[in-house]
Parts: C-alpha cells; sequence; structure tokens
C-alpha cells in the first residue's frame, strides 16, 4: 500500500463526514405560535418545547389584517425572547383547557430566559386559585421577598403570560382591583367571570375591612378565600388588620395564608 | 509527491478532483443563495431565518460533530449557534444584513460557540447530566454486538476516521472537514478560521499529513493480514486495513 492510496483513501472517507442535521434541530431554535380563544377574546400563543413563554391578546396588535397582527406579536415575543417564531400544528399540551378557566396539570411554561425573582413572583401567582385574589404584599411575602412589593407590581405588570398566570387575581392592599396588563376594566371583567365577591369585597374595604374571621374555628382569612366565604353571619368577625385578629386570638388560614403560620 | 490536496493541484488525487469540481458549483450556487437568503432573512427575519437554518443545518452540524464527542453534543453546540447568529440577525440593519459572506460568518459564530462552552466547562465542574446518554448518542447507527467476535470488529470501528480526526488539533480538524468533508473553497475557509488563504491550505494539509500518519499507526503490523483477509471478503475489490478503518470510520459517522 503506498502513502498515495492512503490519501485517496483518507479524502475518500472524509467526504463521508458531511452529515444529515437531525431533525429535531429546528426544534430547538424555533419556539411555535398558535392562536387560541380566551375569555379576552383570541390570544397569540408562544411555546418551546419545554412550554408556554408568552401570551398576548390578538386583538391587542393594533393591526387591521391578521399578518401584521403575528409580525406585532412576533417583534414584541423577539424583543423578550431573542428566539425565532413559527407556526405550530397544534397547541401546547393544556393550553386550551386553561384559557377555557380550567386550570390543566399538562400545561408547563418555559420561563428559564426570566430573572429567579420574576420565576419566584410568577409562581406564588400561580397559585392563586380560580374565584379568589390577593394583594401584591402577598405574593411579594410568596415569592420569599417580602419586602419586595413594588418590585411584584412590575413584574405582574409586564407578565409573559398572562390568564395562565393568573396576575388578574392580584390587587391592591386597599381593595381597590388595581392596574392590569390588558386594562383594569378587564381585570374586573375577569375576576367577576370567575365568581369572586368583588362588590363585597369593594363595600368591606370602604368600611376599613380587610379580613374576616370565623369565631367557630378562630381563624382569620382573605375576604374572597373560600373558607371566609363560608362563615354564617352570625359568627363572622371583621377585621381591618392581622394584627387586630391575631390579638383577638385568631389564627391565620392556611389555605390563603394572610400571614405564614407559626410552626 | 507533495500533499495533493484539493485546490493546489486536483488533478493529482482522483477524488481531489471531484470535490474540487463540487466546491466550484456548490459556492457559485451559494453566492446566489446566499443572496436570496439575505434578502429572505430582511423581508422577514424568523422566516427567513428558518430557511437559512434548512440550507445550513447539515454543513453546521457536521463541523459541530467534529467539535464535539457525542451526537446530543453536537445537536445542542449547533442549535446554540443557530441561536446566536439569530440574536446577532436581530440587531442587524438591512446593510448589514445584505453584505453578510453567511456560510463562512455562521461557522465562526459556531467556532466561538464552541471555544466559549470549552472555556465555562472547565471553569464550571460540570453537573449532572439531563439524561443519561444513550446508545444512539455515543454510537450512531451501531448496535452492541453480542458475540464477542463482533465486539472485536466494533472496538477496531471504534478506531475509525472520526477518532483518529479528533487527535488533531482544533483548527487543524475544522479545516480538513471544511475542506474534504463539504468542499468548501480555501478562501471561504480562511474567513471561517479567521487567517490568511496561505494559513489556510497548511492547516488543510498539515491535518491531513497527520491523518495519514494516525491512520499508518492505527494499523497494528501483525493484524494486516486478518484484516486484508475480512475486508476482501467483505469488500471484494477493495483491500487494505487502512482502507477498512476508514470505511469503518465513515459508516459509524
Amino acid at each position: 500500500m503506498t502513502t498515495n492510496d492512503h490519501h485517496t483513501q483518507i479524502t475518500a472517507a472524509l467526504g463521508g463526514l458531511a452529515a444529515e442535521a437531525p431533525t429535531g434541530l429546528m426544534s430547538k431554535v424555533f419556539a411555535r405560535w398558535v392562536s387560541a380563544p380566551s375569555s379576552l377574546g383570541d390570544v397569540f400563543v408562544a411555546f418551546t418545547g419545554a412550554g408556554v413563554q408568552f401570551l398576548r391578546p390578538a386583538a391587542d396588535t393594533d393591526s387591521i389584517d391578521g399578518t401584521d397582527a403575528i409580525a406585532t406579536f412576533a417583534k414584541a415575543y423577539r424583543k423578550r425572547f431573542a428566539r425565532p417564531l413559527m407556526p405550530a400544528q397544534k397547541p401546547p399540551a393544556g393550553l386550551l383547557p386553561t384559557l377555557r378557566g380550567r386550570p390543566a396539570r399538562a400545561l408547563e411554561f418555559d420561563l428559564s430566559p426570566l430573572s429567579d425573582l420574576e420565576q419566584a413572583v410568577l409562581a406564588a401567582t400561580r397559585r392563586i386559585p380560580p374565584g379568589q385574589a390577593r394583594p401584591y404584599s402577598w405574593v411579594a411575602r410568596e415569592a420569599g421577598n417580602p419586602g419586595a412589593v413594588r418590585a411584584v407590581g412590575s413584574v405582574l405588570a409586564r407578565n409573559p403570560v398572562p390568564l395562565l398566570v393568573p396576575c388578574h387575581r392580584v390587587v391592591r392592599a386597599d381593595g381597590a382591583l388595581g392596574q392590569y396588563i390588558f386594562g383594569s376594566a378587564q381585570k374586573e371583567q375577569l375576576l367577576r367571570e370567575e365568581g369572586v365577591n368583588v362588590d363585597e369585597v369593594a363595600d368591606l374595604a370602604n368600611h376599613g375591612v380587610h379580613y374576616l374571621a370565623s369565631d367557630t374555628t378562630n381563624i382569620v382569612c382573605f375576604p374572597t378565600c373560600s373558607d371566609a366565604r363560608r362563615i354564617t353571619p352570625q359568627h363572622r368577625h371583621e377585621f381591618g388588620t392581622l394584627a387586630q385578629a391575631f390579638e383577638a386570638g385568631y389564627r391565620p388560614c392556611q389555605h390563603c395564608r394572610p400571614a405564614v403560620v407559626a410552626a | 509527491m507533495d500533499d495533493g490536496h484539493g485546490a493546489a493541484a486536483p488533478h493529482q488525487v482522483v477524488t481531489g478532483d471531484h470535490i474540487d469540481q463540487d466546491a466550484e458549483t456548490m459556492n457559485q450556487g451559494t453566492d446566489e443563495a446566499t443572496q436570496q437568503l439575505c434578502e429572505a432573512l430582511i423581508v422577514d427575519l424568523d422566516a427567513g431565518f428558518a430557511e437559512f437554518m434548512r440550507e445550513y443545518s447539515g454543513i453546521v452540524y457536521s463541523v459541530a460533530r467534529g467539535l464535539t464527542i457525542t451526537a446530543a453534543d453536537a445537536e445542542d453546540l449547533a442549535s446554540e449557534a443557530f441561536l446566536r447568529a439569530y440574536r446577532a440577525l436581530c440587531g442587524y440593519d438591512r446593510a448589514r444584513i445584505a453584505q453578510l459572506a453567511l456560510r463562512p460568518w455562521l461557522l465562526t459564530i459556531l467556532r466561538n460557540t464552541a471555544r466559549n462552552a470549552a472555556r465555562d466547562a472547565t471553569r464550571r465542574p460540570a453537573g449532572p447530566t439531563r439524561r443519561e446518554p444513550t446508545e444512539h448518542d455515543l454510537d450512531p447507527g451501531h448496535a452492541i454486538a453480542a458475540d464477542p467476535a463482533g465486539r472485536a470488529e466494533q472496538d477496531e470501528a471504534q478506531r475509525g476516521l472520526g477518532t483518529l480526526l479528533a487527535e488533531l488539533p482544533e483548527v487543524q480538524r475544522t479545516a480538513v472537514v471544511l475542506r474534504h468533508a463539504l468542499g468548501m473553497s480555501i478562501a471561504e475557509i480562511a474567513l471561517v478560521l479567521n487567517v490568511k488563504d496561505g494559513t489556510a491550505k497548511s492547516h488543510i494539509s498539515r491535518g491531513l499529513q497527520q491523518l495519514r500518519a494516525l491512520v499508518t499507526d492505527t494499523v497494528p503490523a501483525g493484524s494486516i493480514l486478518r484484516a486484508d483477509d475480512t475486508a476482501t471478503r467483505n469488500e471484494p475489490g477493495e483491500g487494505g486495513t487502512a482502507h477498512r478503518v476508514l470505511t469503518l470510520g465513515r459508516r459509524r459517522r
């Protein structure tokens, strides 16, 4: 065998090293988008293989035809997540039921590009059950950062996945509903649709009442807590602050957690 | 005889000749294709990027395969490089995109990504792998042979071209792959490696030289007869252990 033979064979064999890219490569780079119905009208949703990343109302993108709407959505998504988008064949598991108001366990999120605080705030917000509301300070505490009440407001103001992470259930401590990414009117509409006792809470807040307690259980709750709403009038006690309730011998509810339960 | 690789003397080597013709037509085609891709990226970045990926995935993956150990790592590296390219494009204006030499630009990003990944890996202790590497990752195209004879044959396959190539310095390895696996022109390779044409040529020829030395070394003198025997049995008309190692290497990849 000569050197030249070797050479011929080496170059021939090298030619065989040109490989086909694996079929999954495109999906690792591109995120997908779908359009889906929600209680606020049609929304665009962007997601990767790991989960949902971004949701915005289709109408929010003030354009006339559909092509422009999706272009605006893609631009907003790109600015936030820096990934290219292509249309999806079908929505991710759990998206449609969640948008119809039945939160699905199968729905996963891919919020890894967000900061730790953002992720913690969104995770805490996600734990608020439908039909209930919590103040911003509650989210700050549940996110492990009790001082970051304002920061919670900023994080939720740019919630990448509203409706799915129910930031509309976070309200002001004084009883006002507060701002919403799609407008305060939509926030009220969503809360009413879920069955939040909006009028009762506003009425209580007008009288300086922010907590309800039961003298049969000795437990104090947020007024929207399902436990609070079961208290019969003769056993119901109203409090402006938690300190007053504690003084009167009540302990915080373990469901709505108005305060962390002492271990 | 000199190295006779590619552009310098294409007539000396049959396969080299073939590659050169390929490279020429490919480059002409690429220029037009590049122009079209640039326009597509300007018109609609995301749709254009899908075309861009379809065009270059194979090339990027082939080079990534030479920069990593497992197929899964190569896929991760390739996707990371594409994402970086996309993020760079997001910040470019029309004029800049229109002037991009897309293929060498992308391959430069790939090499930088690989270098950064290697640097990060040495700084941070490796965390647990996300999943156990499967047989497919470690050895695509080969199931584990059950019988000892089969395993021995597979061991020999392990010494295939890919393994030999891994022993070259990165710059030579990439140069050789770009030239002889992908048939790129010297000028384009020089752009990717960020060196002058002459230096690119010398990386290619040194790489080939060393590969040849490795092929010769890897073939133990005693095994030539046996291997020759097998080779003739399996592939009549094509003999030689080196050839056998090479074809195994090719199949393995």
